[in-house]
């Protein structure tokens, strides 16, 4: 969304409040699609009159007002449509849900309402990542589109039956009671996750990055941690994104081909989103209960805290890996803790650990149980089976700098031996 | 008006390519990233994919009850498609003059590699869509 009569700082005000102006109408009125349009009316409003009048004292109240204001239209002009379809029916009362005339109350909490109501686990995460970049991002259509490399028109479909799955779901527009709250919880952050992901390590195409994704995802996040200070799993996932986009920069060569993390450029890294993530990994794991995002922050902050790869803290990610083990049982992290093994106790002990993952169909047909076996074979000097399997693995990939890595690698290592 | 340029390879392409030195795979991939490049830059690229590799893929049909009948690729075949170029060009000759730059990436050695390009016109599209 771009306003070309505003400055930066009533474009970047008018995009942080959308949400919580969309959240205030939608509160009222559970018309998903039209209450879109008002507070669209609403924020054209806001472009034509704040720079000839100013930015009002409470520009989210105004927003919020006008909204409401053409909402109400709305349902006149929708009620008095029906009167007239309905002559030969009984009258119909002209009424008015008194909601209407309350004060437009503000509540911060709207936003995370709306959150929890994008990132229902009713919808699929395609569903709900789309509807959370709409909805509470801002973003366009065609912007969202863009960012998933899909024709516009499919992406327009995809959020309006998004739309319509909330809207069927009858999901009361409300805050969640205290135990499916932390539930709740979880899948917006997951959303966030995969969101943040999407923009890290495309899952189609020639680029690596969309950085657009992952900025969204690292803007939203720190949007929630607003509303919950206090949650460890918030800060432990602003800290994740923080700490591992840092990287960015030192993650890809000059025709996009991926560097692996002992080769990046450290002096690449972005070193204050390192010290923000830090701290925030910091405090989080201080505050006593435990989860998944602040151990792998963890994890990326030794990472970034080494300044050669030769200093990474082996042993004590080996051990966060095995936390993370006990927690969750995933088997990207069981892959991630045999690297760790190889990296204390040599590449042998590692290849070990793999054997165990041959069995698990989760893994079945990965490219990257394949790929970490070449790497391990590499360390431990069998060159020949290395290079069969970095083969392997880029024959399996549909990812082109991926697929490219493993096949340099390969290449690199022929001619070595 | 719209071509699709097509890259036809054997079946065996993918495990060629990786077997080519290293300083071959990669002048071949900053070719084909600079040419992307350019015919963005230029205003003609539409869209463009590269395949995964055939071992991977599958023929599938209808079975009587609609559901899906997969089988491995089919032996036969000799020749699959691995990546595809679609470009919007004033005429079909800026087409032959696109595909005969890209038929000229650096193969084994530096030396153009000078593969097959399909060109095909697009047809313009149903209705409903864009």
């Amino acid at each position: 969304m771009t306003f070309a009569s505003l400055d930066r700082r009533a474009e970047q005000l008018l995009r942080d409040l959308a949400p919580q102006v969309f959240g205030a109408t939608l509160r009222r009125f559970r018309d998903f699609a039209a209450c879109e349009d008002a507070v669209q009316e609403a924020l054209i409003a806001a472009a034509a009159q704040w720079p000839r009048d100013g930015i009002p004292d409470n520009p989210r109240g105004w927003l919020i007002q006008v909204a409401l204001r053409r909402m109400t239209d709305h349902v006149r002009s929708e009620i008095s449509r029906r009167n007239r379809e309905a002559t030969a029916i009984e009258e119909v009362p002209i009424a008015v849900a008194p909601a209407l005339y309350a004060e437009p109350g503000i509540d911060p909490d709207d936003t995370l309402v709306l959150l929890f109501m994008c990132c229902h686990p009713s919808l699929s995460s395609a569903s709900a990542i789309a509807l959370t970049l709409r909805a509470v991002g801002g973003l366009t259509t065609a912007e969202i589109a863009k960012s998933f490399l899909v024709p516009e028109a499919t992406m327009a479909q995809r959020i309006s039956r998004a739309k319509q799955s909330v809207e069927s779901s009858r999901v009361p527009f409300g805050m969640p009671d205290a135990h499916e709250r932390a539930q709740r919880l979880s899948s917006v952050l997951h959303v966030l996750y995969l969101i943040f992901n999407e923009g890290y390590t495309s899952s189609s195409g020639p680029s690596l990055h969309r950085t657009d994704l992952s900025n969204e995802a690292i803007r939203l996040t720190r949007a929630v941690r607003m509303l919950l200070p206090d949650d460890a799993q918030v800060a432990g996932l602003l800290a994740l994104m923080l700490l591992t986009d840092a990287r960015r920069a030192a993650r890809t060569g000059p025709v996009g081909e991926l560097i692996p993390l002992d080769e990046q450029n450290r002096t690449l890294w972005d070193r204050e989103a390192i010290a923000e993530g830090v701290a925030l990994v910091s405090t989080a794991l201080s505050s006593g209960t435990v989860g998944e995002y602040q151990l792998q922050a963890a994890i990326a902050a030794l990472h970034d805290e080494a300044p050669r790869a030769e200093d990474t803290d082996w042993p004590q990610i080996l051990a966060l890996y095995g936390m993370l083990q006990r927690m969750s049982d995933n088997p990207m992290v069981a892959l991630n803790h045999a690297i760790a093994a190889a990296m204390v106790y040599g590449p042998r002990a590692g290849l070990t650990l793999l054997e165990a993952l041959d069995q698990d169909e989760r893994l079945a047909g990965s490219h990257r149980l394949v790929a970490v076996r070449a790497h391990l074979l590499e360390r431990a000097g069998d060159r020949k089976a290395a290079i069969a399997l970095y083969r392997e693995a880029a024959g399996r990939t549909a990812s082109v700098p991926e697929r490219n890595y493993l096949l340099m690698r390969a290449a690199q290592l022929n001619e070595a031996s | 008006m719209k071509f699709m340029l097509m890259m036809n390879g054997p079946r065996d392409a993918y495990e060629q390519f990786g077997s080519w030195p290293k300083k071959d795979i990669e002048a071949h991939i900053a070719f084909m990233v600079t040419f992307s490049r350019k015919l963005t830059a230029a205003g003609e690229l539409v869209s463009a994919e590269g395949l995964d590799a055939p071992t991977q893929a599958k023929r599938v049909r209808a079975g009587k009850d609609g559901k899906p009948i997969t089988d491995g690729v089919f032996p036969e075949s000799k020749e699959y498609l691995a990546g595809y170029w679609i470009v919007d060009v004033a005429s079909p000759e800026r087409a032959y003059q696109i595909a005969a730059e890209a038929s000229a990436a650096p193969g084994p050695g530096g030396v153009p590699f000078n593969m097959a390009i399909e060109v095909r016109q697009v047809m313009s599209g149903p209705p409903e869509t864009k």
